[in-house]
């Protein structure tokens, strides 16, 4: 760090150099006066509340039209806040009661708001007192006869720097000067980030003091990445950062080109790149980001931080949503995997030596199938409103895979006999991820319908470590011979009888990784959404039949170390004859 | 007067938006609505107020709606903070 840096949070990613514009805060010298009619005092507040209205009312609307409706949702808020019956009884009350002026009763009960909402637990809760501050400001101006926009209108690229900006704030910038934005206060659920973030321009927050290292005319810039601002920056470090960000602009344009584009490879195989979710609310993310399908979605996130198990209702509204928001692409809904790490205090699961190896996931549900059961239907229920599939966690045998396909059959059942439409024909997939499953792999691929390999506990069982155990985290190999040769088995096994393969452990976003299993013929490839557009436009750099080289020559090599080198070597070539 | 214990189904909370919701809904109805949680009350028509009992998901909280539409406005809000509607 150099004395002209400061170090912030990083909001909104992405580089800014440019001139810095410092918004002053707007203060009011608020007095208590106390030879009033309370009457006319109520009369003063309700006018100045009218006159807030029409202006909220205006600003929601050119809100809506200039940056949707999430932006001008913030200030229908403000209009309910301005419209709550028990906030004006309660200014009402302390003019009545006190025999004071509106701003002072204003002025207090904002400041009584505020306490209580900065002292909430949830970050997003604690960052709306500032929704509050700004309702009451705009209050108070019409109050004080103050009118609202002080600041002079922007000429030409700035970067903002405030204090805190509010939402009215921003709705008086004209925002196509707006290159970043810097502000003391708040974190990455704070309204500068938000907006920074749905504007695509970076942002960096929580600096504590940006406002008064800074005057109009100060040369700063903004790294959305690193959460830093330099400011007056040397000769050096401009060109540094012009650099970055040139860098910066070029990928994510290259990127940004990618979203709608499929994934397919050089020499024309095709693949689908999916993402993994926890919640429907990840939906967002993947979408964004050209997701071709959920690979993964973890149902146990549902389960997680409750006191109770959810019901079918909950569930399938859950489901519901996520196979509606992808609009027909696939939707793969994994089977509660808890147990081992993940644990549920209102199932009161045993203490177990090893619970790695122990009651969890699909062993856990085949022995509480109503619970099992329940999920099940309203999977099936869910699956009418999209392109559904089912997939069992931790499947070690095919007995295990058959039972619980007879669970699903006796759901399928019971929907039918209540008259519950559902698609009958949904495919169900098994996630392999112990190597008894890997070596048995053709036995399943006769009955499954597809295959997704899970490679955390893969890697795990098959080198018999654990991933959270730092003393042995060298063993943690992904490009062990043993591991490659268990993946090339699954995958074999399942294309000699037709179905197809997947993967959806960390292992799917590793750049190094990618190559290798692209080569050993992986058909899809599931990873978090900010990982999915990197690896499609690596995907469409490679060869497939290169690659199967590659992974043929991979696979007679010895250490994970000779596997890595060659993949440095290989891809290496291929970047650079790509240009 | 109708009484109706309700569990929170919404997945992130009653934030904003499901606040908002809540009183546009609630507005709809002659009748008076309030929510307990724990032992505050709120006037259901109050943004501030739903927003300040910061419900989570899975909380349990008491919906009392008092007038000629009670019923069904007890019935429409029971639907939103279930995660029912939509």
């Amino acid at each position: 760090m150099q004395a002209n840096e400061v170090q912030g949070i990083a909001a909104s990613p992405g580089i800014a150099i440019a001139k810095a514009y410092v918004m002053q805060e707007k203060t009011f010298e608020v007095t208590r006066k106390q030879d009033i009619s309370a009457e006319q005092e109520m009369m003063r507040l309700r006018e100045a509340i009218q006159q807030s209205r029409a202006e909220l009312e205006q600003i929601f609307h050119n809100a809506l039209e200039e940056f949707g409706e999430d932006q001008a949702g913030i200030f229908e808020g403000h209009l309910f806040v301005l419209q709550d019956p028990e906030w004006l009884r309660s200014i009402e009350e302390k003019i009545a009661e006190e025999s004071v002026n509106a701003e002072f009763a204003l002025d207090q009960v904002t400041k009584e708001l505020i306490q209580l909402f900065r002292s909430m637990k949830n970050a997003y809760m604690r960052e709306r007192s500032i929704d509050i501050q700004d309702v009451s400001r705009r209050v108070m101006g019409h109050l004080l006869g103050a009118s609202g926009q002080v600041d002079s209108p922007l000429e030409e690229p700035v970067i903002v720097i405030a204090h805190d900006l509010t939402p009215s704030d921003t709705a008086g910038l004209d925002v196509k000067y707006v290159v970043g934005i810097a502000a003391d206060i708040g974190g990455r659920t704070s309204h500068s980030a938000i907006m920074a973030r749905s504007m695509g321009i970076p942002a960096v927050v929580g600096l504590q003091n940006i406002t008064g290292r800074i005057n109009g005319q100060t040369m700063v810039i903004i790294d959305g990445m690193d959460g830093k601002v330099i400011v007056n920056p040397s000769p050096e470090q401009l060109a540094y950062y012009e650099e970055k960000r040139d860098i910066y602009r070029d990928k994510q344009e290259g990127l940004t080109k990618l979203i709608n584009e499929p994934t397919i490879m050089a020499d024309g195989r095709r693949v689908e790149l999916a993402a993994n979710i926890g919640t429907p609310d990840d939906l967002e993310g993947a979408i964004r980001n050209g997701a071709e399908g959920i690979g993964l979605f973890r149902s146990e996130f549902l389960y997680m931080n409750r006191e109770s198990m959810p019901d079918e209702e909950e569930q399938f509204q859950a489901y519901r949503k996520v196979a509606e928001g992808m609009d027909g692409k696939p939707v793969i809904i994994r089977t509660l995997d808890i147990g081992g790490d993940k644990e549920l205090p209102y199932l009161q699961l045993p203490k177990e030596q090893n619970p790695f190896l122990g009651y969890r996931a699909i062993r856990l549900c085949l022995d509480r199938q109503e619970m099992f059961k329940t999920q099940l239907r309203a999977i099936l229920r869910a699956s009418r409103y999209g392109l559904v599939k089912i997939m069992y966690p931790m499947i070690a045998a095919l007995e295990e895979f058959r039972q619980a396909n007879q669970i699903l059959a006796e759901a399928k059942e019971e929907l039918s006999r209540e008259n519950i439409a559902f698609h009958p024909d949904i495919e169900v997939g098994i996630m392999i991820e112990i190597p008894a499953a890997a070596l048995a792999a053709d036995a399943l691929a006769k009955e499954a319908d597809f295959f997704s390999i899970g490679t955390n506990d893969l890697i795990q069982y098959t080198m018999a470590c654990d991933r959270m155990n730092e003393r042995i985290s060298y063993l943690y190999q992904p490009f062990h011979p043993a591991v490659l040769r268990l993946i090339r088995m699954v995958i074999d096994a399942a294309h000699r009888k037709g179905k197809w393969v997947g993967m959806c452990g960390e292992m799917a976003a590793d750049k190094m990784a990618v190559p290798i299993l692209m080569g050993l013929g992986l058909d899809e490839i599931s990873m978090g959404a900010s990982s999915i557009l990197p690896a499609r436009q690596l995907i469409r750099q490679l060869n497939y039949g290169q690659m199967k080289e590659l992974a043929d020559k991979a696979l007679e090599l010895e250490s994970s170390e000779q596997i890595r080198q060659l993949i440095q070597e290989k891809v290496a070539v291929i970047r650079r004859t790509d240009g | 007067m109708v009484e109706k214990k309700i569990v929170v189904g919404l997945e992130q909370g009653v934030h904003i938006r499901p606040a908002k919701q809540f009183v546009k809904i609630a507005a709809d109805y002659e009748c008076e609505i309030f929510i307990h949680k724990d032992d505050n009350r709120i006037n259901g028509k109050s943004i501030l107020g739903i927003m300040s009992l910061a419900i989570d998901t899975g909380e349990e909280v008491t919906l009392i709606a008092d007038g000629a539409d009670e019923q069904e406005a007890i019935a429409s809000l029971e639907n939103l903070l279930t995660g029912r509607e939509g």
